[in-house]
């Protein structure tokens, strides 16, 4: 008996180890690292690295790209995410009626997830160009005046914005549907009987009970907008017209890889990790009141 | 009853409004597709023309002259199927180790691994290209697959269908003289398809479209996988809108012929893991 347990453990360590070898070298240590370094002036260039104190995080917050960069953030965040919930709810709704070619829609709606980002960021670009556009061309077919898009200060965020919902939104709409279904009828025509009208149903009845996916799909929006930076990156390499597209992943990564500051972008990497975590604990305050359902 | 005349009645505007939503979805892979046939004069023409004025096929050779748009191809497969490999092989085992074995010191790696989980990558992204620069790693396959043959979210998504297999298939195993990797590979595996499908997807898209980490890791053209060689293509090819269609049409289309094949499969997947590739 005690050689069989002694067998055992040697089996589950056998199997773990390349997981736990690989999760040390490249999780663990990487995150000790990373507060070791934000208090060094690490820069590649110069081999000595010594300890600075909190001199990244002063320099952080007294440099107004990086101020920008939160700014930024919390702009695309703030935008994207009640829009994005209030159109892929809507849109789920109506999939979830019994209606005709459901499966064309679907497959319509999620492609855009599927895609690579930047291949389709790439076509975005051309549409989004201010001379030979089409959305150009499509505003002023109606009568308003151009837009320059990526090229305007106050127009690029907006822009990568509405991008981006155009992009996420498959993914949400599914997510809402599958909640949807998952609601049991005789809770809707219950309320019905009672006399409510289909408004009323779904404020009182359809919204409440899906509280917990509205709550994960707010989650997902808040942890996903801090960690954008593919389509910052391809439609707007310089962090678009004076930086007003500069996001915070993009900041680190002009710190770290165009300056070679790696203790700045560390710091600031921490920052941003900081933010993601209050954000989700606030935002888990107010969510506790979601509804249960068996 | 009531209800469904309703719905009948009503339906009108429910397609109206997600038809108009519709367009709008594939209006841009619909543009991209008829510029990637699209001459040079048409590109710059104003107003924008909407149809070729005549359709050429020259664009696709075109990319390919300008940029080893094939090896960016090949990159990304080989650097996607030996990431998907890998790392659902090894969260395999240490799934395995985690579900059905019994050993000292359990609760502690277990922890270990959840903790992985807790910062994002980009959070820990200048400390994780240091490590691999120290190993010689940069520009190098090794640099691209090797941080990511681990994943404590793949571990942990198949040991919670590894712990709902019965013991009873575990002992007659056992019985007929299955040893602990015999038991893996004849009984837990083979019930457990559905999740490692799964997973194996999950991981292919997400890798397949990576694009910070192949960023800062490469340098030469030669090791750049797809994403990143379409960004580069379009910083140094300027405004070729025609071309920039014709490259991203050539990246997309295998995605999208996965896509419409195992629409439903990708589906089901993206609401069980509940994550967003």
């Amino acid at each position: 008996m005690k050689k069989r347990e002694h067998r055992e453990t040697v089996v589950a360590y056998v199997c773990l180890a390349p997981a736990l070898i690989l999760a040390v070298v490249f999780m663990i240590v990487p995150m000790i690292m990373v507060f070791y370094i934000s208090f060094s002036n690490w820069d590649f260039v110069n081999p000595v690295k010594n300890f600075v104190g909190l001199k990244n995080y002063v320099y952080i917050f007294s440099d107004e790209k990086f101020l920008k960069s939160i700014r930024n953030t919390l702009y695309f965040a703030g935008v994207k995410i009640p829009l994005d919930l209030v159109i892929s709810l809507f849109v789920a709704v109506l999939l979830d009626k019994k209606i005709r070619m459901k499966k064309f829609y679907r497959v319509s709606y999620f492609a855009p997830v599927v895609t690579p980002m930047v291949a389709v960021a790439l076509i975005w670009i051309w549409l989004f160009d201010p001379t030979f556009g089409p959305f150009n061309q499509i505003l002023s077919f109606v009568g308003l005046k151009p837009l320059k898009w990526l090229y305007d200060p106050n127009w690029a965020m907006p822009s990568v914005i509405l991008f981006s919902l155009w992009k996420g939104l498959g993914y949400d709409i599914i997510i809402f549907l599958a909640g949807l279904q998952s609601i049991p009828t005789h809770l809707i025509e219950a309320a019905y009987i009672d006399g409510a009208n289909s408004r009323q149903a779904f404020f009182k009845v359809t919204l409440p009970l899906l509280s917990p996916i509205v709550y994960f799909v707010v989650l997902m929006g808040i942890i996903n907008s801090f960690k954008v930076f593919t389509q910052i990156s391809v439609m707007t390499p310089r962090g678009g017209p004076l930086y007003s597209t500069g996001v915070m992943v993009f900041y680190i990564y002009q710190q770290a890889f165009e300056n070679y500051r790696m203790g700045r972008a560390s710091a600031a990497s921490l920052v941003l990790f900081c933010m993601v975590i209050a954000l989700t604990q606030i935002q888990k305050r107010l969510g506790r009141k979601s509804v249960e359902y068996s | 009853m009531m209800e469904a005349r309703k719905s009948v009645k009503k339906s009108w505007y429910v397609h109206l409004l997600l038809f108009t939503g519709t367009v709008l979805m594939i209006f841009p892979f619909i543009w991209m597709f008829l510029s990637a046939f699209k001459t040079d004069l048409d590109v710059f023409s104003y107003p924008p023309k909407w149809l070729p004025s005549t359709w050429t096929l020259e664009n696709f050779p075109r990319v390919l002259e300008m940029v080893p748009f094939v090896r960016y191809y090949l990159n990304s497969i080989v650097v996607t199927s030996s990431i998907t490999f890998g790392q659902v092989f090894l969260s395999i085992l240490a799934a395995y180790a985690l579900a059905r074995l019994h050993f000292p010191g359990k609760t502690a790696v277990t922890i270990l691994l959840l903790s992985t989980m807790i910062m994002p990558f980009q959070v820990t992204l200048v400390p994780m290209f240091m490590i691999v620069y120290k190993f010689g790693w940069i520009d190098t396959y090794q640099g691209l697959i090797v941080p990511f043959l681990f994943s404590g979210f793949s571990i942990f998504f198949l040991r919670q269908f590894f712990v709902t297999i019965p013991k009873d298939l575990e002992d007659a195993a056992k019985i007929d003289g299955c040893g602990y990797f015999g038991i893996l590979f004849n009984v837990i595996m083979p019930n457990s398809k559905a999740p490692i499908g799964t997973i194996s997807l999950f991981v292919f898209l997400t890798h397949w479209r990576s694009y910070l980490w192949p960023l800062v890791v490469t340098n030469s053209p030669e090791m750049r996988t797809l994403p990143v060689g379409l960004k580069y293509f379009v910083e140094e090819g300027g405004t070729q809108y025609n071309l920039m269609m014709a490259a991203s049409l050539m990246a997309i289309i295998p995605v999208l012929i996965v896509y419409i094949v195992a629409e439903r499969h990708l589906v089901k997947s993206t609401t069980l893991t509940g994550l967003k590739f």
